[in-house]
């Protein structure tokens, strides 16, 4: 009865030889498809380059850890922005930040009477929930949906005052669905955002005169060139609680994965008016890193 | 309980060594499975066969079809999806002990069939024939990853590449189980 014994034990073995995947969380292991986690956002969220989208940052799936870092420089006709930071995708179902935002005021320093050069910093911490739907899968109609908040922390609150902001913190609440239309290789992103933020929070938000938040608007139209190229545009409209005429934002830009692990964005960006200084249109630049 | 121990050590070396002879796969009731000389491939439970099980509506015109190269281009690229995920060591596991023969052949109908290249499917559907298997999303991402480079070998245009993959995205929830 030895051999049987032995060869049953081995037939119970190869039987119960599942595929063998570890049920716990795997750290780093990627699985996204190329560029379905998105690019950074100026708010260290993944989206597009000024939209937030219903992606989750790193290129994990539902059975994984994944991170990403990246840093952002966009070169405009009187200020230069640059802004750094960091995001960990949980299981492609919860998304957490962090972004520092660094606005060089050049010359409209001396001008605003700040000083020559003076930089308005700020720091964003945020976190964004999946609620439903996939980008590329499912119901070919039902998009990703996912819910995200962003605490926002000017480190400039005598400039915002001075302004007449109310606050030099605040929060943005945000809901975004994207979707991947296969058939027409176009990706779609609707995202509404509740702020009061004045210029993105770098000049705090709401205002001494009593505006609070608002309900604003995020979109993003992209089309898949390869599977490693996306050119696209993107708009996002914004309060004007100082009555500066703050303007609404445009971009156009075109994302390449180097590999499948690094992303460069390149963006035309038009953002208007900013401290009443006009037409601050330049180019954005942005590389990120995700695993 | 030493000696409990013992008795039973004992009584494993006390066994006869079974005879030589035994069809041990007979004795546990193991099925020989063989292929079908013919086709190269097993046989498989009955199931009703139907263009339904493709999981999808196929295009309406040809066209598409043309850009994966007819019958043929589409035949060798299902081929060489089968072949890249038996060789990739993210998904080789799922497909040991399955016939990849059976694979690639009714493979090749589901993408003809949906590219309304003018096949018929005569595989099982979706659900049924991925029950068990334990796939999950990353593991379909390799698929599908697999399957852009049989395309992209091909020389299938992107935009051409995307609409299969429109057909079968939508699939994901009859594969996916966990
Ligand atoms: C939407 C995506 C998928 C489609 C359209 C698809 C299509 C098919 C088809 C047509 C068959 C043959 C059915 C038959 O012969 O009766 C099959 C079988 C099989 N598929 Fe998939 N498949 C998909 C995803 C996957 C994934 C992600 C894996 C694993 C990584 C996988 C592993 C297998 C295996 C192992 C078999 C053989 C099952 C058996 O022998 O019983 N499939 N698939």
């Amino acid at each position: 009865m030895r051999t049987p014994c032995v060869a049953t034990g081995l037939m119970l073995a190869i039987l119960s030889a599942q595929p063998a995947h570890a049920d716990d969380l795997e750290w780093f292991e990627g699985g996204k498809l190329v560029l379905t986690n998105g690019v950074t956002t100026i708010e260290g969220t993944s989206g597009g380059g000024i939209a937030t989208w219903a992606t989750i940052a790193g290129l994990e799936m539902d059975n994984g850890v994944g991170v990403s870092g990246h840093a952002t420089i966009i070169e405009l006709p009187d200020y230069g922005w640059q802004s750094h930071g960091v995001a960990v995708g949980i299981a492609n179902r919860v998304e957490l930040s962090y972004a520092r935002q660094n606005f060089d005021t050049r010359d409209v320093g001396t001008a605003l009477g700040l000083g020559e050069g003076y930089v308005l910093n700020q720091d964003i911490f945020a976190a964004k929930l999946r609620l439903l739907g996939d980008v590329v899968y499912g119901d070919p109609l039902l998009p990703q949906v996912s819910l995200g908040v962003e605490y926002k922390r000017s480190l400039d609150g005598d400039v915002a005052a001075a302004v007449g902001a109310a606050r030099a913190e605040g929060l943005d609440y945000t809901l975004s669905a994207t979707k991947l239309f296969l058939s027409r290789s176009v990706l779609v992103n609707a995202t509404a955002r509740l702020t009061e933020a004045n210029q993105n929070g770098l000049l705090g938000f709401g205002s001494a005169a009593g505006a609070g938040h608002s309900l604003q608007f995020e979109g993003s139209l992209g089309y898949q060139l390869s599977r490693r190229a996306v050119i696209g545009a993107e708009v996002r409209t914004k309060p004007d609680n100082l009555g500066l005429g703050e303007d609404d934002w445009f971009d156009l830009f075109a994302a390449y994965a180097v590999t499948d692990n690094i992303t460069v964005t390149a963006a035309y960006v038009d953002l208007g008016s900013i401290a009443t200084f006009e037409d601050q249109r330049g180019a954005f630049l942005s590389a990120q890193v995700a695993f | 309980m030493l000696a409990t121990a013992a008795a039973a050590i004992a009584l494993i070396f006390l066994q006869q060594a079974p005879a030589e002879d035994i069809d041990w796969d007979a004795e546990f009731g193991v099925e020989e499975r063989e292929r079908d000389p013919a086709t190269g491939e097993f046989p498989v439970d009955p199931y009703e066969k139907s263009n339904a099980n493709a999981g999808a509506e196929p295009f309406a015109n040809g066209r598409l079809a043309a850009a994966f190269g007819g019958r043929e281009g589409i035949r060798r690229i299902a081929e060489r999806t089968v072949e890249l995920s038996e060789a990739d060591p993210r998904i080789a596991e799922i497909f040991v002990a399955h016939d990849t023969v059976r694979l690639k052949r009714t493979l090749s109908e589901q993408f003809c069939y949906l590219l309304g290249a003018g096949c018929d499917y005569t595989g099982r559907d979706m659900r049924a024939t991925h029950d068990g298997l334990g796939i999950r999303t990353a593991d379909l991402n390799a698929l599908v990853e697999n399957l852009q480079q049989a395309m992209r070998e091909a020389g299938v245009p992107f935009a051409a590449q995307n609409r299969l993959l429109s057909k079968l995205a939508p699939m994901s929830g009859d594969v996916v189980e966990r």
